[in-house]
């Protein structure tokens, strides 16, 4: 095509966010956005936000669905604070979305929806349109309900088939805005719709021509570029934190030549680690969607216990109906991966928003003496690690792990560089060998406590285990005093030595000084933006990440000893600072926390940090 | 040998009765039933000819569910009311393995009702136990799912004023594909019964009726007992008429859409209008009927009731798994890692 001459703006890093209503199909537009950002060489991550309704009522603000992508020439470690262009495709989404777009933000509008009723019914008083409540914004007013129509008129198909391309055409305008190619998303219609041609010829069409509108009407003065970010070299592939977090324990059961089995129960936000391992019957995994919760859980054990990577995924009101379950696998000194998909809670609380409100539940919240590993992933690429590690730890230790991550890792994606397998770190399970001479189900690794695995089939392993306490060494049912406090004794020290098994912490700045900010879990991205950012106004912030919960990795006491002030920033209220104050007491401890089912902010954090710097 | 399960690898050496004792002091009371369940599955366990090292034995909790213990297999002691789940994991996990269930008419019925009925409605080839005592025996004495209505327990002090489930109608009305019944005071036909459910492929369910000497001692006495026995149990035979009494000459008849019971010889009853059972029969109606008579219009039907064959759900993982690996170009991890869009940074 004939290309015009640009202006071109190079921009660093920019959030760009598709809202519509639930049918709009913003959810596609947001992923094929993201994948030609990809193509371009971007570093990005995404988020979708969907409400918990699946069809709320046609243009209500509680039926608006979004996808935002935060893409850059540098290091993205967020989706996106606040957003600098918005597609908007009916009221109700701007009236939802306008609060977090960047004053002088660019906002695309469908105006063909803007008519009376529907203004009305995304509770406007008045139509934003015509009074001056976007005079901050540089507004793009687009027909594009009639131009959808209009560029397919050739076809003669159906206008409410025609209405539902509608996305492609704002998708399309953006591609012009940001000097995108086509092709990708070319080639991406043409599998998606590989057993309907029309549609192919729909989408490439209505792609086309709102890329046309936007060069027509001269969309903005300039084309923004976000040139490729420098990324180290490699494959590379987009992957939520739930499809990474399966993949991870797919790995590891590869690794480790167990089979996988998940017993799971479908919840919001964990469900599609449930479906994605559904998808790998080839791999040998084993799915089952249990009745319950309970079940799943138990189902793992069972499975565990004749030799397969017992597993079992959910979010906060699973995991309390597990507790029971997780203690019998602490008493069988069975491995089992427990990953729980964090969401906003009590009770069944925001569903489809993220909290990291389950860390105490996780270490602590079950009947008796009952310690368990528990880890948690910073990233939605880096759920395939934590996922690798907690399975990987479980099995090696003869011990449950409970891997944390969250809504905004499992929905969210980030770019994943694809590792090789062979370059994974080896999982040595310490299974018993047929007829092993005077084996006993709780005869002890003397370095590691590790009890063996003795898998049923084998030939002169036959042995019973339970969850009545058990003689140590024989397994015998025992309700001895004194054995109980050597079991009870046994089972925390077994859970503490992995402590020598697993990296000690990092520390990003200063090894010492005034401030250390400390986070764990899906927090990463915003603290370590806020830590950076605070740097770089040659201040001294140093920032510790923790991945390692129980057991924390030994050098932490070390490494907390050496700052005058410790701020540990949490989306609960002080939970992490709670057991940090447990383990290593000290009085210099702060705690910035928020509980709104939101991520933190960057900019709320380095106020934080300006203001307990300057504070003597 | 009639027809075993030919995924679970059979024992090349003859086995006996003592392979399967375990070492283990037995803690029931004396005089409780469970010890006799314990003598037929320790004499059908050498019959049916597995590996030892391939038997399974599963248990939530309660008196029954001390029973792993005291066999010499591998075995799990689980929590209570989870024996059901626990069990579908191991046999997912390992379909090589015979799993056995030991559980009770609380730890099945009431905190595990769910995982009872689903395990039945998947039909995974599991043998389960079920010791009904009709009372709580290791909380000393509180009513059951199972307990007669009015009857007088610690927490019932005026009698109970809820409806027993009757267990064969629960497993019907699961879909379930095997069921029996048996009393504990018979070891051939509990022997019997267990051998027919490693026979069956799915989910088979054995009510034994079993007797708790201390809390609801002879609960089951007007229908097992010596006195009552040839008035009040059917025994069934599949392929044979439907006979009962002291001469056999009392047996059920279809009359409408209800079974009735006549006498032969009176009335122009002639053997032939005898019902004949079929165990086999895939439809559960005549079945469903069978498991829910009882005394005193009717006697109790014991024997296998219901054998019926349907696909077991961890054969139709293990060929779903098998498609999957014959037609799926993702063959490992790597592939799988590579697999949809992906792209090089140089």
């Amino acid at each position: 095509m004939a290309q015009k001459k640009r202006n071109i703006i190079e921009k660093d890093n920019v959030v760009v966010k598709f809202v519509g209503d639930s049918g709009d199909g913003m959810q596609f537009s947001g992923s094929l956005f993201s994948e030609s950002a990809a193509l371009a060489g971007n570093d990005l991550a995404t988020f979708p936000d969907f409400p918990s309704e699946i069809r709320a009522p046609q243009n209500t603000v509680a039926g608006v669905s979004g996808f935002q992508v935060h893409m850059g020439s540098e290091k993205i470690y967020t989706t996106g604070d606040l957003v600098d262009v918005l597609v908007a495709m009916n009221p109700a989404s701007l009236k939802a979305n306008l609060k977090w777009a960047k004053k002088g933000a660019t906002i695309i509008l469908d105006t063909d929806s803007f008519e009376e009723k529907s203004v009305e019914k995304a509770g406007y008083k008045e139509n934003p349109l015509e009074n001056n409540s976007l005079d901050n914004y540089n507004v793009i007013k687009a027909p594009i309900t009639a131009l959808t129509k209009e560029s397919l008129k050739d076809l003669g198909i159906d206008n409410k088939v025609a209405e539902r391309s509608k996305n492609m055409f704002s998708l399309g305008m953006l591609y012009y805005i940001f000097n995108r190619d086509l092709k990708g998303s070319f080639k991406n219609f043409e599998a998606k719709f590989k057993k309907n041609p029309q549609l192919i010829e729909i989408n490439k069409l209505v792609l086309q021509s709102g890329y046309n509108y936007a060069e027509t009407i001269e969309a903005l003065e300039s084309v923004i570029q976000v040139s490729p970010a420098n990324m180290e070299k490699g494959r590379y592939r987009n992957i939520t934190g739930n499809v990474a977090t399966a993949w991870g324990l797919l790995a590891a059961s590869e690794k480790s030549g167990r089979p996988l089995f998940l017993g799971s129960y479908p919840i919001t936000p964990a469900t599609e680690i449930l479906m994605e391992l559904s998808r790998h019957k080839s791999l040998g995994a084993k799915v089952f969607q249990a009745e319950d919760e309970i079940a799943g859980i138990c189902s793992a054990i069972g499975a565990s216990y004749t030799g397969s990577l017992g597993c079992t995924s959910t979010s906060g009101p699973g995991l309390s109906l597990k507790s029971e379950a997780i203690g019998l696998a602490v008493m069988t000194e069975l491995p089992l991966v427990i990953v729980d998909v964090q969401r906003g809670g009590p009770s069944t609380g925001l569903p489809t928003k993220s909290e990291q409100s389950d860390l105490m539940q996780a270490l602590y919240g079950r009947n008796g003496e009952c310690p368990v590993i528990v880890i948690a992933a910073s990233t939605s690429a880096n759920c395939f690690y934590y996922a690798y590690e907690a399975a990987k730890l479980s099995m090696e230790h003869m011990t449950p792990c409970i891997l944390l991550t969250d809504g905004y890792l499992g929905f969210g994606s980030s770019l994943f560089k694809i590792p090789k397998m062979a370059e994974m770190p080896a999982i040595n399970p310490p299974i018993a060998k047929a007829n092993e001479p005077d084996f006993k189900p709780y005869k002890r690794n003397a370095e590691t406590l590790v009890r063996k695995w003795a898998i049923p089939g084998t030939e002169g392993l036959r042995h019973r285990i339970g969850g009545l306490e058990k003689e140590n060494i024989s397994g015998i049912v025992s309700s001895d005093p004194v054995n109980h406090q050597v079991m009870t004794d046994l089972r925390a020290e077994k859970v503490e030595k992995v402590a020598e098994f697993i990296p000690i912490q990092d520390i990003y700045g200063e090894p010492e000084g005034d401030l250390l900010v400390v986070s764990w879990g899906g927090t990463f991205g915003a603290v370590r933006s806020a830590v950076e950012e605070v740097q770089n106004q040659n201040k001294k912030v140093s920032h510790a990440h923790f991945h390692y919960i129980m057991p924390l990795p030994k050098n932490t006491g070390e490494i907390l000893s050496k700052f005058k002030k410790i701020l540990v920033c949490e989306l609960n209220s002080g939970q992490f600072v709670q057991y940090l104050k447990m383990k290593h007491p000290a009085s210099n401890y702060y705690q910035f926390n928020k509980v709104q089912g939101l991520p933190f902010m960057i900019n709320e954090l380095s106020e934080k940090f300006n203001q307990l710097l300057e504070e003597k | 040998m009639d027809f075993i399960n030919q995924t679970v690898e059979r024992s090349n050496v003859q086995l006996a009765k003592a392979d399967f004792e375990s070492d283990q002091m037995v803690k029931w009371c004396p005089g409780c039933g469970a010890h006799a369940i314990l003598a037929a599955v320790e004499r059908v366990f050498p019959k049916i000819g597995y590996r030892k090292e391939n038997f399974c034995l599963v248990s939530g909790i309660g008196c029954s569910s001390r029973f792993p213990y005291y066999v010499n297999t591998y075995g799990i002691h689980g929590i209570h009311g989870r024996a059901a789940a626990i069990g579908t994991g191991v046999k997912i996990s390992n379909p090589r393995l015979s799993v056995w269930i030991a559980t009770g008419d609380g730890d099945s019925l009431a905190i595990g009702g769910n995982h009872f009925i689903h395990i039945i409605r998947r039909n995974v080839d599991v043998n389960i136990l079920l010791f009904n005592n009709q009372i709580y025996g290791l909380t000393k004495g509180q009513y059951s799912p199972t307990t007669p209505m009015g009857k007088v327990t610690k927490t019932s002090p005026q009698g109970t004023i809820e409806h027993p489930f009757n267990i064969g109608e629960l497993v019907m009305g699961a879909q379930g594909t095997f069921f029996a019944r048996v009393p504990d005071n018979n070891i051939n036909l509990m022997t019997e019964a267990m051998f027919e459910a490693a026979k069956h492929d799915g989910t088979s369910i054995i009510e034994i009726l079993q007797n708790c000497i201390i809390y609801a001692d002879k609960a089951h006495a007007d229908i097992i007992g010596k006195e009552m026995k040839e008035e009040n149990m059917l025994l069934l035979k599949n392929g044979e008429p439907m006979l009962f009494g002291k001469n056999k000459d009392k047996g059920l008849i279809l009359k409408g859409t209800r079974l009735e019971v006549a006498e032969i010889g009176k009335n122009g009853i002639t053997l032939d209008r005898i019902l004949v059972h079929d165990q086999y029969d895939q439809d559960p109606g005549i079945q469903t009927m069978l498991a829910k008579l009882a005394p005193p219009h009717f006697p109790m039907v014991f024997g296998v009731i219901r054998s019926a064959m349907f696909p077991t759900y961890d054969d139709l993982v293990e060929e779903q798994i098998k498609y999957a690996k014959e037609t799926s170009p993702i063959k490992n991890v790597d592939a799988l890692l590579n697999s949809g869009d992906t792209w090089e940074i140089n």
